[in-house]
């Protein structure tokens, strides 16, 4: 079967709708993903098709919305639950860290949570600091939970439909500012990218970059730019922070011996602090420099947009990291 | 409502019974060190709301509570063995000694568990209702509720969402006078708490003695059958703990108010009128106390000597393995 072009959102959709026909537990639930049609336009059209049982409606009680959803995965059902944005998944982190996490081993496997929490993360266009979030590494902290961040239109497809098969809870971020954008999405209905495994998306042999859902952007402009001044970069996106799977990674840094970590959130107790740990600690008879990071400024996002860009990463400051490390 | 039998009474007479020998035990020894921990929260006094609710359910309806959950556990028809095997952290407990105390659960009892964070349960029965919903099933959720957790968001959150998606599920408030040391007049704004039904368009079910199980039984019966056709209820039962909060609770200075609560101990009180409906019935519940006491003991006996968890069982179950 042929691939589409299409943008995340529409992956994303095409990947709900097809594991709904294909699952009759799966239901989707959230603030506006029914007659509003998505808050991001992600679940479009699914009220339309599958009816107000199968797609939820509900109050602004993100509380209720995990916990609720951790429920029902409990009885059996497979409930997808969009939070609108991640920004408002702080208020659903006990559910999420203290009872979807933890349920199954808490009561000893007796209980399991097929649950995929979906949430828009990131910062858009002068979102300010309340809603610029992309805590993903707070949730991966957590064992019990999975966390998955696409960063293509095919990659989402394929890993959502692996969260909502799998029988343990995932929370799927989305970075928003990746909706949009197009990229090939296989039609195929069985296309899934098996839960834990990374991707390299360029190769090179120079320096490593790690990296992941909107970092994968940035890098990979960095990597076209560094390529005409003959410097080759190899970037790996992890796709999920749990289960973390290294192994592309340190093939790599045995190759490249040097690393630059990518992160759309910000630096301290960070993606990028695990990451140059686990590094240090197993690769360190290859290392030829520190591993240099990129990551947000360590202020909450302010609203003019001149200083707003300037706490953020982008490419150029993945391309001055690769040549410190050099 | 029908006349409730003998055996039937005689039934909840030995749970209630049971829940106050376990706890009774359960307080021994933690001053044994044989049950260790810094939570351990005793239902003696609760034993007719718990008993008294359970009764009317079917096998296939759920229960679900908070951390107060030994007699609840009991009454649900978990064994003793296995929930003693719990309070000492052993492996053979009801969650393998990975849960203790506050989380005891029976999957194939629909007993959802015990949960330590408060009203942090409260989304989860909404979920297992809208379950039963979604297939088309008449089966019920019954929430057992501290007074302190209506105070808590997660309340608010999920009585409303019970009531825009018509969920079954029967939210018991056990009203025990306290959350830890806040009185529920300190707490609560409003302190009738089941008044709290009007805010979420939901029915508002009795105030009732919660320590005569009988009283319990038929108001819960009567909204677990409303629940099972139309959707949730609130309701409240009066209550007292008499081992204060937990073992932690040192400040427990009640006496006179406890000896007050225990003038009307809904053990005494089933006893009395079983006594007066059934003049000979005195000998048979003697006997009761007995098989009791060596139930409790032989739970005890169990969980000594079963084995600790290995290091298997550290980090199994973290995820699903299949
Ligand atoms: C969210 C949360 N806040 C605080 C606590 C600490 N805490 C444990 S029990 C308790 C009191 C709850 O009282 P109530 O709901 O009336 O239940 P009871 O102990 O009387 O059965 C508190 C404050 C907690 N476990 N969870
Ligand atoms: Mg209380």
């Amino acid at each position: 079967m042929a691939d589409k072009m299409l943008p995340m959102r529409e992956a994303l959709r095409m990947a709900l709708r097809e594991e709904m026909l294909r699952d009759e537990r799966v239901f989707v639930m959230g603030e506006e993903v029914g007659a509003w049609q998505g808050t991001h336009r992600v679940t479009r059209g699914l009220m339309d098709e599958f009816g107000a049982r199968r797609v939820r409606d509900t109050p602004i009680s993100e509380m209720v919305i995990a916990g609720a959803a951790v429920g029902a995965a409990m009885a059996g059902l497979r409930p997808v639950a969009e939070m609108m944005t991640i920004n408002f998944a702080f208020l659903a982190v006990d559910a999420i860290v203290n009872h979807a996490a933890k349920i199954h081993y808490m009561f000893n496997g007796q209980f399991r949570v097929p649950l995929v929490i979906r949430a828009a993360s990131g910062w858009g266009d002068q979102a300010t600091a309340t809603h610029s979030h992309a805590p993903e590494p707070i949730f991966a902290h957590f064992p019990g939970l999975y966390v998955g961040c696409p960063a293509t239109p095919r990659d989402a497809k394929g890993m959502l439909k692996a969260a909502i098969r799998d029988d343990n809870p995932v929370l799927f971020t989305e970075s928003i500012a990746l909706y949009g954008k197009p990229g090939p999405v296989p039609e195929d209905e069985d296309f899934v990218l098996p839960i834990g495994r990374s991707d390299v998306k360029r190769e090179g042999r120079h320096v490593t970059i790690v990296t992941y859902a909107r970092g994968v952007e940035w890098s990979l402009a960095a990597a076209d730019q560094l390529a005409k001044e003959g410097i080759e970069c190899e970037v790996i996106d992890l796709r999920w922070l749990r289960p973390l799977d290294m192994t592309l990674v340190y093939e790599s840094f045995k190759k490249t011996n040097r690393c630059v970590v990518v992160e759309e959130s910000l630096p301290r107790f960070s993606f990028g602090s695990e990451i140059a740990a686990l590094i240090q600690d197993e690769m360190f008879d290859y290392m030829d420099a520190p591993v240099k990071r990129v990551s947000a400024m360590d202020v909450p996002l302010p609203y003019a947009r001149e200083i707003e860009l300037m706490a953020l990463p982008n490419a150029q400051k993945v391309v001055d990291a690769v040549k410190e490390v050099l | 409502m029908a006349a409730i039998s003998r055996e039937t009474l005689l039934e909840w007479y030995r749970q209630m019974v049971l829940i106050r020998q376990f706890e009774t035990q359960c307080d021994i020894l933690y001053k044994e060190k044989k049950i260790t921990g810094v939570y351990l929260h005793l239902y003696s006094g609760h034993e007719a709301t718990g008993v008294g609710a359970v009764a009317t359910l079917r096998p296939t309806d759920h229960v679900i509570t908070a951390y107060r959950d030994h007699g609840i556990a009991l009454a649900r028809g978990m064994h003793p063995n296995v929930a003693m095997a719990e309070m000492m952290g052993k492996r053979t407990g009801c969650s393998g000694g990975k849960g203790g105390s506050m989380h005891l659960a029976q999957r194939d009892l629909n007993f959802w568990g015990g949960y330590a964070i408060v009203a942090g349960h409260l989304p989860l029965a909404a979920g297992i209702a809208l379950e039963s919903r979604y297939n088309g099933k008449d089966d019920v959720v019954l929430c057992f509720i501290g007074d302190g957790a209506t105070n808590n968001g997660y309340f608010h959150e999920a009585l409303n969402l019970s009531g825009v998606w018509d969920l079954p599920v029967v939210w018991l408030i056990e009203n025990n006078g306290y959350g830890m040391g806040t009185p529920v007049e300190v707490a609560s704004a409003q302190p009738e708490l089941v008044k709290r039904a009007i805010g979420y368009g939901m029915k508002e079910g009795p105030r009732v003695d919660g320590q005569d199980v009988i009283a319990v039984y038929e108001a819960v019966s009567e909204a677990v059958d409303y629940a099972r056709q139309h959707g949730p209820v609130l309701l409240e039962s009066l209550t007292y703990r008499y081992k204060g909060h937990g073992v932690s609770d040192r400040s427990y200075d009640k006496m006179a108010e406890l000896r007050d609560w225990q003038q009307r101990d809904p053990i005494l009180i089933l006893q009395r009128k079983l006594v007066e409906m059934f003049p000979d019935v005195e000998p048979e519940l003697a006997q009761i106390e007995r098989d009791v006491a060596k139930v409790v003991h032989d739970s005890v006996i169990f969980a000594e000597d079963s084995p600790v968890p290995t290091y298997e069982d550290l980090i199994r179950h973290v995820y699903v393995e299949d």
